[in-house]
């Protein structure tokens, strides 16, 4: 395990197509042994790093990231990996933070034959470096009973439509099917999070006050004599606990969609990302993120390495995306004047 | 008094399921519906809050029916539930 000799190729040619064009090249002279014989090659690290390779402290080796969007990974896939990660890898797999499987211990002479194994499956490499990254999801509503919307159908979307487009830096993508929010939209560069604006009838309503209970936000309280539903709009969170709670169907669904939010990032530097808009349709939903990775695109050109969360701290920032938004999706559905994101902690 | 879409009515079975939390409040629940046929009324005592929030959503996603609720002081709901299959 681990060092597997298994018929070394004559070249190092890694086909991974990230945009790769525009990254710094930096080609690094290496020892490398090629079809049995030691030669000196020169392999580029960084066009490595951006196509999922990264250099581990141990010599020769590097771990393998795999491209696995919305946290998913069809079993026959799984299969073909388990088997190159026990003859290429180490003893395990790591799980990434952001749902990516990755294999360590790989030596690098290994990369072609592991590329060619995993393409038999259809399974790609992830990526790394400036770039709109690999979009992660939760279950959804698909199998969640608390999923309020197909939150993994639009991460498959933004997957397929815009991954590997080159920004400024990461550009980091999440999306929660509600507002329990388990992928954590707020500390993304770009999350999404299902919601659900309630409607009540009172013709249906029987005043049993199980929605009162259903709500934890203190949005709905009883009525002490009728047992009816007080309101209070401001607290709501669009969670839909009292639509799905309410046993005579008095509460209904008036908005279904996505909450936008921008901005948000961890690291040494987290920011809090701020929202945009809300209830956004499908489609609406995919408009808006292509016309906010554009305009990260544009906003960061000549700045160096920059998250859109701190181009928007920006003087007048925040309005100008506004503006991108409002374009692509019109006013309705805008939040106004949404402040940029804020500063959450500094790790000192 | 009870507050539902029907008169009240007088059970099948009952549970009290007051001291119970997820998953058991609801494998107790689900238990007790299996042994009932499709019309009959499962009447249950749970606790308010988490509770008959939890065993609402859960009943409805079911597909079965909540017929008749009943507040009884601060701390628990009887719920009385009609099975549909």
């Amino acid at each position: 395990m681990g060092d597997a000799k298994t018929q070394p190729k004559k070249t190092m040619h890694i086909t991974v197509d990230h945009n790769l064009d525009e990254v710094v090249k930096k080609k690094v002279a290496v020892s490398a042994e090629i079809s049995g014989k030691n030669e000196k090659g020169k392999i580029d690290f960084h066009e490595l790093k951006s196509g999922g390779f990264i250099k581990q402290r141990q010599k020769d080796k590097f771990t393998v990231r795999l491209r696995c969007p919305s946290g998913r990974m069809e079993v026959s896939k799984l299969k073909q990996v388990a088997e190159s990660a026990e003859k290429f890898g180490g003893k395990y797999v790591h799980f990434t933070v952001r749902q990516s499987l990755e294999i360590p211990y790989v030596d690098y002479h290994n990369f072609a034959p592991l590329i060619e194994e995993l393409k038999t499956v259809g399974q790609d490499v992830a990526s790394c470096g400036p770039r709109v990254r690999v979009p992660n999801a939760c279950g959804g509503c698909e199998y969640n009973p608390n999923g309020l919307v197909d939150a993994a159908k639009i991460s498959d979307a933004v997957n397929v439509k815009f991954f590997g487009m080159r920004t400024a830096h990461k550009f980091k993508s999440s999306f929660s099917a509600c507002p329990i929010d388990c992928m954590r939209t707020t500390e993304a560069d770009l999350g999404m999070m299902g919601a659900v604006f309630p409607k009540w009838d009172e013709d249906k309503c029987t005043g049993c006050t199980i929605c009162a209970s259903a709500c934890t936000e203190d949005a709905i309280k009883a009525h002490p004599e009728t047992g009816k539903p007080i309101f209070t709009p401001d607290n709501c969170v669009y969670c839909a606990d009292c639509i799905r709670a309410c046993p005579t169907f008095s509460w209904t669904a008036d908005k279904t969609g996505h909450n936008m939010r921008v901005g948000g990032r961890h690291g040494r530097h987290p920011l809090g990302s701020t929202m945009v808009a809300r209830f956004l349709t499908d489609e609406e939903a995919l408009t808006a993120i292509e016309a906010t990775i554009k305009w990260y695109q544009k906003a960061g050109e000549g700045k160096g390495r920059i998250r859109i969360g701190e181009i928007l701290r920006q003087e007048g920032q925040m309005g100008s995306l506004m503006e991108a938004l409002k374009t692509a999706v019109g006013p309705e559905k805008l939040v106004k004047n949404p402040e940029p994101p804020t500063e959450t902690y500094v790790s000192r | 008094m009870m507050v539902g879409q029907t008169p009240a009515t007088i059970a099948d079975k009952f549970i009290d399921i007051s001291n119970e939390v997820c998953p058991m409040s609801f494998v107790l629940t689900k238990l007790a519906i299996e042994e009932l046929a499709d019309g009959q009324v499962l009447e249950l005592v749970c606790g308010a809050g988490d509770p008959v929030r939890n065993i609402s959503i859960q009943l409805k996603d079911e597909g079965h029916t909540i017929i008749n609720v009943k507040r009884e002081g601060e701390k628990h709901f009887r719920l009385q539930i009609r099975k549909n299959n």
